[in-house]
């Protein structure tokens, strides 16, 4: 009787082992079967876009599902203990799976439904979108019924430091592609799809550890970190045949640099300005009023670097002007006199028309006509080719914004970890004891509000010569076009309050989603509340966590730092005492 | 009264040299009717411990909000080392007088390092200009803070968890670090509103040791506390507050035999109050009772009740 409980004992591990592995071949049989049915033909007629009727040929949204295969099969691999694969999932491969079956199956199903819903009924379907179906949920049932494997992550294999350089510059590499591509999807679905797949493969990176490993080595090169990422943002253009596309990716530029601009004022001083686009406003208007257009009231033309400082000057005037009596104020009235203030501007710029005021702006028909940028003979309008790749328009007025971008994320890195960054905080976390500790509360609030009212202006300025024309209703509080006071509010805290790439991730979405879903037009809105009240509630610090944020969301972080301190709160007497 | 002036007068004499580190002049506080600090007197000399006492809602805390800027006193005036403090709380700390809070107001959600760091803020001129282009000075200045930030973490022996949120931190290192913050100003009078507030015995012993330490710095301190004990090993002077007015100030066996402070905290006997004779008889009527119904009197009698 003893030796057999010993023996149930005994087999009892092998054979959950033998159950998880085989559940593993499973998920490994589902994803190669997953990666094979994308070279299969899904629907008869081309009438759906991308080109998903021919066999031996995934077009479309197959290549995103082939993807999605193609990393389940990799990471069912990892799974298995395959010799070399480990280093994919430091911390685990079990969730990591379970997200990428579900990248997998959303972005097949999504496409099989949209096939049938478009084309009307399931008769349109191929057996081959039947086989995707069925082989995508298999890696989902068999992950589910896997054991969680989550582990420490082990310290990382010493690597020599080229090598290390070379997995930053390709991990730069590959990000440009996936952003790339997300840029130039050509139609509604293939960028729902890509947002699938994308979001739940980044997902599963994170939960793997790949992403911390990949951040810790990114910290260690930081400065060919932050170069790697400017060059494969400045290699965007040169990756584009027409101006369509760029003109996105300058739009997205502008919103982010703003979203920046307003992270140091709401992220860092902790000031919730919901008037924030006036000061872009402020900016487009003076570099249109002074650009030479024929609408302009001034009859001057200012050379750009003339009219860049004067944007810049003119929103830090306005910044002053408005800050000085609002930032009396405290938390809820601050942000109710910021939003009163956004709305005068506008309507001031509105009324400046020559009936109901001055004649200045040309009311609500704004200042048409502003003139291409000319850079000491460099014509912004033209088309120029550069390295044998031609580079309309638009990217020159890309590369000029990147650099703007460049100085903006440059004065928040350095005045963040400053004294006065510092100061910013702790006026967030408590003014009582920050003015206590011999902050001048009322004017590092005010450098805060000025700093980033002049940012906004300056990034304002490209936007005039960008659009072309500036009109009232572009600086609107809440508004279906980006950027507008809401939307960069929403970029902010969607990505990530006090941190530098989440903003610009949270514009890039709040840009591309709009403009790559028109569809969505009406229910825009209401779908932005719903994710920002689900992102509230399971990820309060935003897409990218600041380190303060992310132990301040999630404490059982902190036990990571080595915590012997706790036992010995005598030994403070010895040297106190001493 | 007359003891206690000479008493007062006595210590004045000794430090007349050099002008006190605190003078604060009939500070009277009114808020709307209520008069919350009733031309209070008060000084603090170089290298002294005082203690502030009272009863809850004596106007304790309010006081120090006068001295610290955070209230503009009504009436009064407000000298550090002999010139009169602007009613700011930063330029009160900028001239040298730094203050911790009666509940812990640490930035919570900044690093230990950083906490101390802010405090460092008007020791430094590094402004926004000299962030951005990081010249010479600025690493120069900034290394300098690090270093003294990290001298006075040692200091209070929380060097091994300058990378811990400060709101992470158990209630007593709060405390602490509460303290190193305000002695990152590098004050000359250091104002304590109930810095063992919560603690336990030996914690308390703890912050003895550090206050006396922070004396040996040279740094005056002024100190709040309810703990009677703790107050009177620490203070070379107590001064006794009561709704708002100041009762008794001395010497800590002064303060502490006198019966008005007494009176202040427990209450004066009043006219009818049962002597020994009429306890003894109501304590035998309940025995009484108890004997004869022993189950039923507990819950309908009890004897707190009937004692007043």
């Amino acid at each position: 009787m003893t030796t057999d409980t010993t023996q149930t004992a005994e087999t009892a591990p092998a054979n959950r082992n033998s159950r998880a592995n085989m559940f593993r071949w499973l998920t490994l049989a589902g994803g190669l079967a997953t990666t094979a049915s994308t070279f299969l033909a899904w629907t008869y007629t081309d009438e759906f876009p991308g080109d998903l009727t021919v066999y031996g040929y995934p077009g479309g949204l197959q290549v995103l599902t082939l993807v999605a295969g193609l990393l389940t099969t990799l990471y069912a691999l990892a799974a298995l203990d395959i010799k070399g694969l480990r280093w994919l999932a430091p911390t685990g491969t079990t969730k990591a799976l379970r997200l990428l079956a579900l990248g997998a199956l959303g972005t097949t199903w999504f496409t099989v439904i949209a096939i049938a819903v478009e084309l009307g009924g399931m008769v349109n379907l191929e057996p081959g979108g039947f086989v995707a179906a069925v082989a995508s949920a298999i890696p989902v049932a068999a992950a589910f019924q896997l054991p969680d494997d989550t582990r420490k992550a082990k310290r990382p294999k010493e690597l020599p430091s080229w090598a290390e350089i070379l997995i930053i510059v390709a991990a730069f590499a590959i990000g440009l592609f996936v952003v790339t591509y997300g840029i130039d999807t050509e139609y509604a679905e293939l960028f729902t799809g890509y947002m699938i797949t994308a979001g739940f493969a980044i997902a599963a990176l994170f939960k793997a550890g790949l992403m911390a490993r990949l951040s810790a080595l990114t910290t260690k090169y930081r400065s060919i970190a932050v170069a790697a990422a400017f060059v494969a943002a400045a290699a965007f253009p040169f990756t584009q045949n027409t101006d369509q596309f760029t003109l996105i990716a300058v739009n997205i530029l502008i919103f982010a640099t703003v979203a920046l601009g307003l992270n140091i004022v709401v992220g860092l001083a902790g000031l919730l300005d919901l008037g924030y686009v006036a000061f872009l406003g402020v900016g487009a208007y003076t570099a249109a009023l002074v650009s030479g257009t024929t609408a302009s009231a001034f009859d001057v033309q200012f050379p750009f670097w003339a009219s860049v400082l004067t944007g810049g000057v003119v929103s830090l005037i306005f910044g002053v002007v408005i800050g000085a009596p609002t930032l009396r104020l405290r938390g809820d009235y601050l942000a109710i006199v910021t939003l009163g203030f956004g709305e005068i501007f506008r309507i001031t710029v509105g009324n400046l028309d020559g009936v109901s005021g001055p004649q200045v702006t040309n009311g609500p028909n704004g200042v048409p006509n502003v003139p291409d940028l000319v850079f000491f003979g460099y014509d912004f309008g033209e088309s120029h080719t550069i390295a044998g790749i031609e580079l309309g328009s638009y990217a020159n007025y890309y590369l000029l914004m990147l650099l703007a971008m460049i100085l903006v994320v440059l004065v928040f890195s350095r005045a963040g970890s400053s004294r006065i960054g510092r100061a910013w905080v702790a006026i967030r976390e408590d003014e009582t004891a920050a003015t206590a500790m011999g902050i001048n509360g009322f004017r590092v609030k005010l450098i805060a509000f000025a700093l980033g009212a002049t940012l906004a202006g300056l990034a304002g300025t490209v936007q005039a010569h960008v659009q072309s024309t500036v009109v009232p209703e572009m600086y609107v509080f809440a508004g279906p076009v980006p950027p507008n006071s809401a939307f960069l509010l929403a970029a902010v805290i969607l990505g990530g309050m006090g941190t530098i790439s989440g903003p610009l991730i949270g514009a890039t979405l709040l840009y591309m989603i709009p403009a790559k879903l028109q569809f969505l037009q009406d229910y825009q809105l209401l779908g932005f509340g719903i994710a920002l009240i689900l992102l509230m509630r399971f990820r309060p610090e935003g897409l990218i966590a600041n380190r303060r944020a992310q132990l301040e969301y999630h404490e059982t972080d902190q036990l990571d730092v080595p915590d012997k301190g706790l036992t010995d709160s005598g030994v403070g007497i010895t040297k106190a005492g001493a | 009264m007359n003891d206690m002036t000479t008493t007062t007068e006595n210590t004045v004499e000794n430090t007349t040299e050099t002008p006190a580190v605190l003078d604060a002049s009939g500070v009277t506080m009114r808020f709307g009717g209520l008069t919350a600090v009733r031309s209070v007197d008060l000084k603090v000399h170089a290298g002294e411990i005082v203690g502030l006492i009272g009863p809850n809602g004596a106007g304790k805390t309010t006081f120090f909000n006068c001295l610290t800027g955070l209230y503009v006193p009504t009436e009064g005036k407000v000298s550090y080392k002999g010139t009169v403090l602007p009613p700011k709380p930063h330029l009160v700390t900028q001239a040298g007088i730094a203050r911790t809070f009666q509940n812990i107001r640490l930035f919570a959600n900044m690093t230990v390092l950083e906490n101390v760091l802010v405090g460092r803020h008007t020791r430094t001129k590094e402004g926004l200009w000299s962030a951005l282009l990081r010249g010479p000075g600025f690493k120069k200045a900034e290394a300098a803070s690090h270093k003294r930030a990290m001298e006075l973490l040692e200091f209070i022996g929380l060097e091994h968890k300058a990378d811990h949120l400060a709101r992470n931190l158990p209630y007593g290192e709060q405390r602490k670090l509460e303290i190193a913050r305000a002695l990152a100003s590098d004050p000359g009078l250091l104002l304590l509103d109930e810095p063992t507030a919560g603690m336990n015995p030996q914690e308390t012993r703890v912050t003895e040791e550090l206050i006396f330490a922070i004396r040996d710095q040279g740094i005056a301190v002024l100190v709040i506390e309810h703990d009677m004990r703790f107050i009177f090993n620490l203070c070379d002077r107590v001064a006794c507050l009561v709704q708002g007015e100041k009762l008794v100030e001395g010497t800590p066996s002064v303060v502490q035999g006198d019966e008005r402070v007494v009176a202040a905290y427990l209450g004066t006997p009043f006219e009818g109050a049962p002597g020994a004779e009429e306890a003894a008889e109501v304590e035998a009527a309940e025995e009484a009772q108890g004997t004869t119904s022993k189950t039923s009197t507990t819950s309908t009698t009890s004897p707190e009740g009937e004692t007043p």
